[in-house]
């Protein structure tokens, strides 16, 4: 164990039915980094992904947040402790407000109503969504609804924050917006795992890229690296288009 | 931080605040509206109704605590309201218990009996859990309807004393019902006001909307589902033992059939569930039409009070599926920026 690391995957093996969606996957996640899972459509980024979050257990391996060992430990503790996550299609409570949305994140850490809601108008201000705090979730545009993915996760004081495609389906200018609250995030001292495919977002932001190919770590480093190396190329576009390069 | 940017959040919270203190001040009015209703309401029939329908509104919120706050429907909180009952009855009856322990101990056994119960039932999910309450419910009714100490399908008669609040029995005037009534009404009420408030009440909406989500925000599921089923569970139970007192008789029939684990339902689903108001403006609109329908269009068993309310239901849902709650609160839509 390293002293450095947040979060380490040991050995980790997922399968569904005869699918092995992670096949012994080993990654560490630096305290204060942005770490992106990248790979094409069914590498098995989702899979790791839910396996940190919690969402279910991996099939063999282990799982140590902080030095602990969370392998078994449902998404609810996991939020106690710091992980907190995005999903890929924005989820909001619509029976309520969009602070009190945030709210439901913040009582992790104040119990009372008063302190909840104080601390959720101000993870509004930080995800610039206040304007929209007394606005019904429906009403929400899809911009405001990733950024209320991202408000509500920022509210549970997250150590780890697990970042779920929250760039996808963004205008440029929006996204730009995005990243501007990701580094926000990360200056706060929040360690950050992205599931990326928006390559323009992944480059200039993240430290370290992981790319999984069928389910497997398939190479690791700096993103500029990553993309230049040989079998990533190959995984994404055939190996036609390596020998033509 | 700029000056303006304090004083908008001030503003926002304060709109928030003082949206819950109007509540109270709603509540105050109803409260004194139900205090000085005896005076003005003096036919007994319409007494009658009155109880009824006060009853009905405590009924539907402690159904709302549930089914509308947490999204756990049940159709099968007859067995709360018939374990209130009972209890109260054969305290009273077998050891001359005074109902005011009785209703505590009925509504004791309910929460107790609705933590086994959610034990069990909480992992199903949706209409699957909505089919258990009942086939639960149904068990409970056959089991008195053959439990001898019970009265089986006899039912058990109160004996007749003089009126006394120790006793919960007055035979010359139904108002001291009404009163108690409407402090049945206004404690469940507050007690939901009070949940609603809390982390429980954002949590149970939040595990309503989206469990999923509501999981990876830190919120305990099954705790809460359980505390809810608990709540709503101890207060069906009560209003149980205040109806076996106030009608002095109870057999299976009369206190557990499904009929009653719809009425508990329909005004909160008529009126908005998971709102304040809701289970009391839907108790306001359909308990009265039961009991009209009831009395001028024949005895019961005929049916048209429940077409009626099938009726009001379909209008609701394909009008305003939100319940009629939703016709006060103002729209809520953005001014354009």
């Amino acid at each position: 164990m390293s002293a450095g690391a947040i979060l380490e995957v040991c050995d980790v093996t997922r399968w569904f039915g005869g699918l092995a969606a992670n096949k012994n996957v080993t990654i560490e996640v630096r305290r204060g980094e942005i770490l992106a899972l990248i790979g094409p459509n069914g590498a098995g980024k989702s899979t790791l992904f839910n396996l940190i979050a919690g969402a279910f257990p991996p099939t063999s391996g282990r799982i140590l947040f902080e030095g602990r060992e969370i392998t078994g430990l449902p998404a609810t503790r996991r939020c106690g402790l710091g992980i907190a996550r995005t999903f890929q299609v924005p989820r909001s409570f619509d029976s309520m407000k969009v602070v009190e949305n945030v709210m439901v994140g913040s009582f992790v850490r104040y119990p009372g109503t008063r302190a909840a809601r104080e601390a959720a108008w101000k993870v509004l201000e930080f995800a610039g969504l206040a304007d929209a705090g007394e606005v019904q979730t429906n009403e929400l545009t899809p911009p405001e609804k990733r950024r209320l993915e991202l408000a509500r996760a920022l509210a549970t004081e997250p150590k780890l924050l697990l970042l779920d495609e929250v760039m996808t389906g963004l205008t440029p200018a929006e996204a730009q917006k995005g990243i501007q609250i990701v580094r926000k995030a990360r200056e706060a001292g929040i360690t950050i795992v992205m599931v990326e495919h928006v390559m323009e977002v992944v480059m200039p932001l993240v430290d370290r890229a992981v790319v999984l190919h069928n389910g497997e770590v398939l190479a690791e480093g700096h993103p500029k690296d990553v993309v230049r190396n040989d079998s990533v190329i190959t995984a994404y576009l055939g190996d036609r288009h390596r020998a033509a390069s | 931080m700029s000056d303006a940017t304090v004083e908008t959040k001030a503003m926002r919270r304060r709109s928030s605040a003082s949206k819950r203190q109007r509540h109270l001040v709603a509540l105050a009015g109803v409260a004194a509206i139900g205090a000085v209703s005896p005076f003005v309401v003096t036919d007994v029939y319409l007494q009658n109704v009155l109880i009824l329908t006060l009853m009905y509104g405590a009924l539907a919120q402690s159904w709302n605590i549930l089914g509308g706050y947490c999204g756990q429907i049940s159709l099968g909180h007859a067995l709360y309201f018939g374990v209130g009952a009972y209890a109260a009855t054969y305290l009273f009856t077998a050891f001359g218990i005074t109902p005011w322990i009785g209703l505590v101990v009925g509504g004791v056994l309910s929460a107790a009996l609705a933590l086994v119960l959610g034990y069990f039932c909480f992992s199903l999910k949706g209409h699957y859990f909505a089919i258990a309450t009942i086939v639960i419910a149904e068990i409970g009714l056959l089991i008195v309807h053959n439990a001898e100490f019970l009265g089986a399908a006899m039912g058990i008669q109160w004996p007749l004393g003089p009126d006394s609040w120790a006793t919960l029995q007055f035979t010359r005037s139904k108002v001291p019902f009404i009163y108690l009534a409407l402090v049945l009404f206004v404690i469940t009420w507050v007690v939901c006001y009070l949940i609603e408030g809390s982390r429980w009440g954002f949590w149970w909406r939040a595990i309503k909307d989206d469990p999923e989500a509501a999981q990876s925000l830190g919120v305990e599921i099954f705790q809460s589902k359980m505390a809810a089923a608990a709540v709503s569970a101890f207060f069906t139970a009560v209003a149980g033992s205040f109806y076996a007192a106030y009608v002095s008789y109870i057999d299976p029939e009369s206190v557990m059939s499904f009929r009653f684990s719809l009425l508990f339902a329909l005004p909160a689903v008529l009126g908005g569930i998971g709102t304040l108001w809701g289970p009391a403006l839907g108790a306001l609109v359909l308990i009265p039409i039961t009991e009209i329908t009831r009395s001028y269009l024949g005895g019961s068993g005929s049916g048209i009070d429940l077409i009626i309310y099938g009726g009001l239901i379909m209008f609701v849902a394909l009008a305003k599926p939100e319940g009629l709650m939703s016709l006060f609160s103002g729209s809520s839509r953005r001014k354009p920026q």
